[in-house]
């Protein structure tokens, strides 16, 4: 089966043609069967067949964005909450390809990414909201939506001086020591969001900020002249998705450019072996500076577009459990490997939202119901019985598993090859 | 000829260990030279003083008359001083041309923004230096591998693209540590062709670190003996060959018989 499949795919045509049907079956499933999680895992499914695919790159783009631009809003509007999935996996497939770039690809392993998410989602709350105006006084906080897509770029400046912050003391250490101390920063932060409600109140503590300013909706009297009603209720999930859709496509792009340049050789001769890199010229400082401020610039932004999407954040949405997170789905995907960390954030970010809590709810009608299976009344089962709860475990099961069977990751990363010129 | 390189009075100290103690070395433009000496002599730490991984106590080292101490790796490469290891460092898990391509950086002159936005001098840039690694393949004869990974490689080919990684920079002087341990004789020869050809066509300088005496007396011009950090014997090699104070540190002390000096080649 699997090596049929794979013989289709390595034919454009028939490619595009079992691509093509796949994701137009599926989603039209979706259409019909709006709470059937398996079905819109099977459209997620064939989305990530188009990677397997041999065929032109226009064709393979245009597909994507079909699937992505067209058919997921489609079906994000008959169910809502595919909509919320879809916006959390870009999220976390930004991150992960943010972290990817420190942790892949120049091998300095980073615990404490999530600081950098917070600070950009913290840049924005706290001006994005009337919080500011406790910090300055006055009422002229909070800012109008329209600054948001000006914080989309503070956001990112700000996150990587954050990263430079990180990565000056830094420098000097790798290895365990390193993990230790970026560990010990990504709680640094979390801490201060969590205390500096006084003496200065620049983040109200553990209660969080809230309300937060939202990107106004520009093409409502467009929208309007097409006969369609701007209700924010629904155009804001479609307008967040499509933020979404745009970072993570500027992510990629970001990480694909740097990756097949002199920088990202550079990054990768640092992890292989340092002390051999800088002997061959590679300013180890600059670089490994250079590394903790990319990646940490893309969680900066997204950590903006989080904050405008919750409009309430408080530290809890920061904690070390959030960091591990980001860093398992990058091993499981594959290290250094840009598909590998798309799908790792999408097989995580799905298990967590959908699967686990799908077995939940399942679990519960059937206690409910009160079948009985081989004489035994499910109604007697433990409440403790949970799969929603057991988040951690099955997680921490798969990577356990991954690191016994398959280290290298999923989709582990590919070395280009390339015909040289003759010289 | 000028004087390439060149350490004065170098003294390097591990704690109460001397590595180096008062060592002088002058290397002209334009030859091979070797250093030699028992294990620990502390020929691998001169390499790692004039490469900048160690910054020696007292002493002076100068690259073409510019003082290269306190100087980080990356900036001595860029000054035109590589090397290779003596325990091969390959980016063990890039492809060759990709190692040659590292080894090129110091000499890029697009920054993180052409990488970013791909500006045509970036493409042009990105054109030679692709060009470029091909053709120092080519010179370490690699061509044919030059996708395969570099911990695929034999070892003799390894060794090789060290070499190719190293001449990436443009380098003025090539520093070699022990290029031929590991190979047959045969493996051994063809890489001193190699280094006489580098010296003749690309105008380079080498230093090798070595311990095949035949490699050493056949190759290079000027030989300099270490024994216990200490600069014992210099000169030709046929002159350091009958030093009686190489012979003791290699062979160790004897009574003295006539005979003495001929058992020095061994």
């Amino acid at each position: 089966m699997i090596n049929l499949i794979k013989r289709i795919l390595d034919k454009p045509v028939p490619a595009t043609i079992l691509i093509a049907s796949l994701l137009c079956v599926t989603a039209w499933g979706v259409a019909h069967y709006p709470r059937s999680i398996a079905v819109f895992m099977l459209f997620q499914g064939s989305i990530f067949l188009l990677y397997f695919a041999r065929m032109p790159r226009w064709l393979k783009i245009s597909l994507t964005v079909a699937a992505l631009g067209i058919l997921m809003p489609v079906l994000g509007t008959i169910n809502a909450y595919y909509m919320e999935i879809a916006i959390q996996v870009g999220i976390f497939v930004a991150l992960a390809l943010g972290l990817n770039i420190v942790v892949g690809l120049a091998g300095l392993l980073d615990l404490g990414y999530v600081a950098f998410f917070a600070v950009g989602a913290y840049s924005w709350a706290i001006v994005g909201s009337p919080q500011a105006n406790l910090i300055f006084g006055g009422d002229f906080f909070p800012l109008s939506g329209w600054w948001f897509f000006v914080f989309l770029f503070v956001g990112v400046g700000v996150a990587a001086g954050a990263g430079l912050l990180l990565g000056l003391p830094v420098l000097r250490l790798h290895g365990d020591y390193l993990a230790l101390v970026t560990l010990g920063f990504g709680e640094v932060i979390r801490v201060l969001a969590n205390n500096l409600d006084k003496p200065v109140n620049f983040t109200n503590g553990p209660k969080g900020i809230t309300p937060i300013a939202r990107p106004p909706i520009f093409f409502a009297p467009a929208l309007r002249a097409a006969g369609i009603d701007p209700d924010p209720n629904v155009i804001y999930p479609l307008y967040l998705y499509a933020l979404v859709l745009l970072i993570v496509g500027v992510t990629v792009l970001v990480n694909r450019r740097l990756e097949d340049s002199h920088i990202g050789r550079a990054w990768e001769a640092i992890r292989e072996d340092q002390t051999a890199a800088q002997a061959m010229g590679v300013p180890l400082v600059r670089m490994k500076l250079l590394a903790f401020a990319c990646g940490a610039s893309f969680a900066g932004a997204v950590g903006v577009l989080f904050s405008a999407k919750q409009i309430f954040i408080n530290p809890e949405s920061f904690t070390f459990m959030e960091s591990i997170g980001v860093l398992a789905m990058i091993i499981l995907g594959g290290m250094g490997s840009i598909p590998g960390a798309i799908l790792g954030a999408t097989v995580v970010t799905v298990l967590n939202l959908q699967v686990l809590k799908g077995l939940s709810l399942w679990v519960n009608e059937l206690r409910n119901a009160g079948v009985e299976i081989f004489g035994y009344n499910l109604a007697n089962l433990p409440t403790q019985l949970e799969p929603a709860k057991y988040e951690r475990m099955v997680f921490g099961l798969i990577l356990v598993l991954m690191m016994i069977f398959r280290p290298q990751g999923i989709l582990p990363a590919r070395r280009r090859t390339r015909e040289l010129r003759e010289p | 000829m000028a004087v390439l390189l060149e350490a004065r009075g170098v003294t390097k100290r591990f704690g109460g260990l001397v590595a180096l103690n008062n060592v002088d070395f002058e290397l002209e433009e334009g030859r091979i030279a070797s250093i030699i000496g028992p294990n620990g002599a502390g020929k691998t730490t001169f390499f790692n003083v004039f490469t900048g991984l160690y910054v020696p106590e007292e002493g002076a080292v100068r690259f073409r008359g510019t003082p290269v101490m306190g100087l980080r790796p990356d900036q001595i490469t860029a000054l035109g001083v590589c090397r290779t290891f003596q325990n091969i460092r390959l980016f063990k898990n890039m492809t060759a041309v990709e190692n040659v391509l590292v080894g090129m950086h110091s000499r890029v002159d697009s920054g993180f923004w052409g990488a970013l936005s791909r500006n045509p001098h970036w493409k042009r840039e990105e054109g030679t230096l692709w060009a470029r690694a091909a053709e120092l393949l080519d010179i370490v004869g690699l061509r044919g591998r030059a996708n395969e990974l570099a911990r695929n490689l034999p070892y003799g080919d390894q060794r090789r693209l060290e070499i190719g990684r190293a001449l990436a920079s443009r380098p003025a002087l090539l520093l070699l540590d022990e290029p031929t341990a590991g190979m047959t004789q045969g493996e051994a020869r063809t890489l001193m062709d190699l280094l006489r050809r580098l010296v003749g066509d690309l105008g380079l300088t080498i230093l090798l670190i070595e311990h095949n005496m035949r490699v050493v007396m056949e190759v290079s011009d000027h030989v300099t003996v270490l024994d216990y950090g200490e600069k014992i014997a210099e000169g030709r090699s046929a002159e350091v060959q009958k030093n009686p104070r190489v012979i003791e540190a290699y062979l160790g002390r004897r009574k003295w018989t006539p005979r003495a000096e001929e058992g020095a080649g061994a």
